[in-house]
């Protein structure tokens, strides 16, 4: 075992959080509004400055070996069977950990400001801090079963977060979704570390923690055999957390919590922690090509799917909500095709621009008294300057204009899939990017343009939002501008920090112990194939040159594409509305109608599950096998038999001495016959 | 003719017997329970006269017991009997048959 720089800071990022919690959650009665809101933020705060430090030890390591260990215990030994609680920060992880107390730092200053009326202020800022500590488990556990305790408390603080204002069953009714829909994604995941475990438990030595990522790396051709089936299911946890076709329909009914939630949990982190998961086990999912092919499929189809359904939408969350679903999409397109770095980066740079856009979008409802349909909004440029100009900055890096964040990331996803996955993805993604940019430019036209369209009442009360909530949109709107820039790419000149930084973790060879003595090495696929991370200074020159020239030429396509989908929105939605209308009435509004409805999915699941579930549940497990068997058969039966039973029984217990005496004396009689017969 | 054993354990017999067909013939609860005492007595003899012919004490140990016991069950008994009978003016054992139900 090689020897690891230890850190005890680790522990206490993902504590300090905890503590916050607990002291806000407990007494969450007492407590005056003003500390709470400085515990749930300044806990945060020492999270983040301690995930700096952490990070800034790491930058001064040898870059192939930049890692820090935390054991604090060891969990559970069986056998073989050793699980740790320990924290571990590599390049990934220190992404992960700044993305996640840097963003929600942010998210929790504005909520501040946006939550300062509600009466569950202190219980939401003990919610949030939960799920700070509990993403901060998932994002810096050092094996998959502490990666999965923190990815059900995500969850859990997912649903209580959804149903925050749980006195509306509507909300309360998106909670649930969340949870059982997640639930469903969760038991692939389990099973998947079941058959990772059951293939790594006879090969471990004492000591070594069966699923800690350190142990999992270094054995990873041992999961080669299985790597298709744990890779699957694996898969399946991710689309239930991160979203994507089948499980993806939970998402947009998130959006009933209150926005800092949408922005802090249902954009910028824990919905991107599938992609974390993919990437962090990126050495088994790139020994299974159907894995892959499979993740790189699912990405793209959502990507575009989830766009087309956000072209129709009224409520302003609905649409940012589908977006993220969509650009989900893409970070999974990204790791299906083995650009894993570029997937965590496009993370980073939506977590950035998506969050502001999800909290511009709670300035804009905050100033129209609650409204979130923007047929009733409008005109707002002039009225909220500060959230109309970051909101601006968040939607062209959402639509990926250069030189915002989101060009960077998302034009190496398609780079990536043209090089690597084909032209199929690639088109996939391409046409993603159109809309994504006209649904955008919808949004903002009837936002921010045109005349207000709300009640002379709310019309009133429109007021800029106060500094606690724009002070975090303009450090936002600045890392959704300059954020990209750590990453842009070599055919443009730059150096690619981003992916060099990742390099270490997504380039692994692979020991396949087929035959013992024998080991053959395997290259990863990912160390020839993500082509952002990796130097092609050694290719050959040519090559390199045509590889450039169509680098370029893609970059510079999806760049008058975005352009393009943008112009036509702003046309669309301010000048020439009578096109929409047409649009609506097309082939005679069917396809309007369709997307409106989201493909009738929800329709279908409760066709085809739902109401089959309930159909069973009533019908047999609970009229004829609770009712029936349970109730009829068992508990009545048991009863009758004693009933009868006894009845025959309190024949002999008469009361009468003389008849228990004869039966004694016949008795003692019968027996001292049989024994003299016998004898 | 010495007296053996064998006069002893017939003598016995012949208690026991008449004691048992007391208990399942009279009605009334002394008798039954002068009964009983009846075929304690007979086995008490069979205890004695048995430990005199084996040549072991124990016997007689037991005798002293069952001599205890008895005298116990004697006061005992009698003391429910007379309760029984301030309750319900009758000994007569078909007459208590509170316990069936």
């Amino acid at each position: 075992m090689e020897h690891h720089a230890v850190d005890n800071a680790l522990r206490w990022i993902v504590l300090v959080p905890l503590i916050g919690a607990a002291v806000n959650g407990l007494l969450v009665r007492v407590m005056p509004r003003r500390l709470a809101g400085l515990i749930g933020c300044g806990t945060v705060a020492i999270s983040f400055a301690l995930s700096v430090k952490v990070f800034l030890r790491l930058v001064e390591m040898d870059p192939a070996h930049r890692l820090v260990e935390d054991t604090i215990a060891t969990w559970l030994t069986f056998g073989r069977l050793q699980i740790d609680i320990g924290f571990a920060m590599d390049p990934l992880n220190a992404v992960m950990a700044l993305v996640v107390t840097g963003v929600g730092f942010l998210i929790h200053v504005y909520s501040l400001g946006y939550m300062a009326h509600d009466a569950g202020f202190n219980r939401f800022f003990a919610y949030l801090n939960l799920f700070i500590f509990s993403m901060l488990t998932l994002v810096l556990g050092e094996n998959l079963v502490m990666l999965f305790v923190g990815w059900e408390g995500v969850g859990l603080c997912s649903y209580l977060l959804i149903s925050f204002w749980f006195n509306d069953e509507a909300n309360a009714a998106a909670g649930k979704k969340a949870f059982i829909v997640n639930r469903i994604g969760d038991f692939g995941f389990l099973l998947g570390m079941f058959v990772i475990g059951t293939t790594m438990l006879p090969h471990m030595g004492a000591g070594e923690g069966l699923f800690s990522f350190s142990v999992l790396a270094e054995h990873a051709g041992l999961l080669a055999p299985i790597a298709t089936l744990a890779g699957l299911l694996l898969f399946v946890g991710a689309t239930g957390k991160s979203a994507q076709i089948p499980l993806y329909i939970w998402l947009p009914d998130a959006m009933a919590g209150p926005t800092p939630v949408s922005a802090l949990i249902h954009a910028a982190t824990m919905v991107t922690a599938g992609v974390y998961m993919i990437a962090r086990l990126n050495y088994l999912f790139i020994q299974s090509e159907t894995a892959m092919l499979v993740i790189a499929i699912v990405g793209g189809v959502t990507a575009l799917y989830a766009a087309t359904i956000a072209l129709t939408q009224n409520d302003i969350k609905k649409v940012l909500a589908y977006s993220t679903v969509s650009q989900l999409g893409y970070m999974m397109l990204a790791c299906g095709v083995g650009a894993f770095a570029m997937g965590i980066f496009h993370l980073m740079t939506h977590a950035f621009f998506k969050a502001l856009l999800f909290l511009g979008s709670g300035s804009v409802i905050h100033a129209m008294s609650n409204e979130q349909d923007m047929r009733k909004m409008g005109g707002l440029r002039k009225k909220l300057p500060i959230t109309w100009w970051t909101f601006l900055i968040g939607t062209l890096a959402l639509a990926g204009v250069f030189p915002f964040a989101g060009f960077f990331s998302k034009d190496e996803i398609l780079w990536n899939a043209w090089s690597q996955g084909g032209v199929g993805l690639w088109v996939l993604g391409f046409l993603g990017a159109g809309l994504t940019a006209f649904y955008m430019m919808r949004l903002v036209s009837l936002t921010f343009f045109g005349s207000n369209r709300a009640s002379d009442e709310v019309k009133h009360h429109i007021h800029e939002s106060p500094l606690t909530m724009t002070l975090p949109l303009v450090v936002l709107a600045v890392l959704s501008l300059a954020g990209g820039w750590v990453g842009i790419p070599h055919f443009m000149g730059g150096a690619n920090h981003f992916g060099t930084w990742l390099e270490p973790v997504f380039a692994h060879e692979i020991v396949v112990d087929a035959v013992p003595h024998a080991e053959v090495v395997a290259h990863a696929v990912a160390d020839d194939e993500h082509h952002g991370a990796v130097d092609h200074a050694t290719d050959h020159g040519a090559d390199h040159a045509a590889e450039v020239r169509m680098e370029w030429t893609l970059a510079s396509a999806s760049l008058v594409w975005a352009l393009l989908g943008l112009g036509l929105g702003t046309l669309v939605y301010t000048k020439r509305t009578g096109i929409a209308t047409a649009a609506h009435r097309f082939a005679g509004g069917i396809p309007h109608r369709i997307l409106k409805n989201k493909y009738y999915v929800d329709e279908l699941y409760e066709a085809a599950i739902i109401r089959p579930a309930h159909a069973v549940s009533d019908r047999f497990l609970f009229k004829t096998v609770d009712v029936g068997l349970i109730d009829g058969l068992l508990v009545s039966g048991s009863y009758t038999l004693v009933a009868i039973v006894s009845a025959l029984v309190r024949l002999l217990q008469n009361g009468m001495i003389r008849f228990y005496a004869w039966a004694f004396a016949s008795g003692v009689a019968a027996f001292i016959i049989y024994l003299t017969l016998s004898g | 003719m010495a007296i053996g054993l064998t006069h002893y354990l017939v003598l016995a017999g012949a208690m026991f017997l008449t004691g048992t067909i007391g208990v399942l013939v009279r009605r009334n609860s002394l008798i039954m329970f002068m009964s009983i005492e009846i075929m304690l007595c007979a086995v008490n003899i069979v205890f004695a006269a048995s430990s005199r012919a084996l040549g072991d004490l124990s016997g007689h140990v037991f005798v002293m017991m069952n001599f205890a016991v008895a005298a116990a069950e004697a006061a005992i008994g009698l003391a429910i009997l007379v309760e029984i009978y301030r309750q319900r003016r009758s000994v007569n054992v078909d007459d208590l048959t509170t316990l069936m139900e």
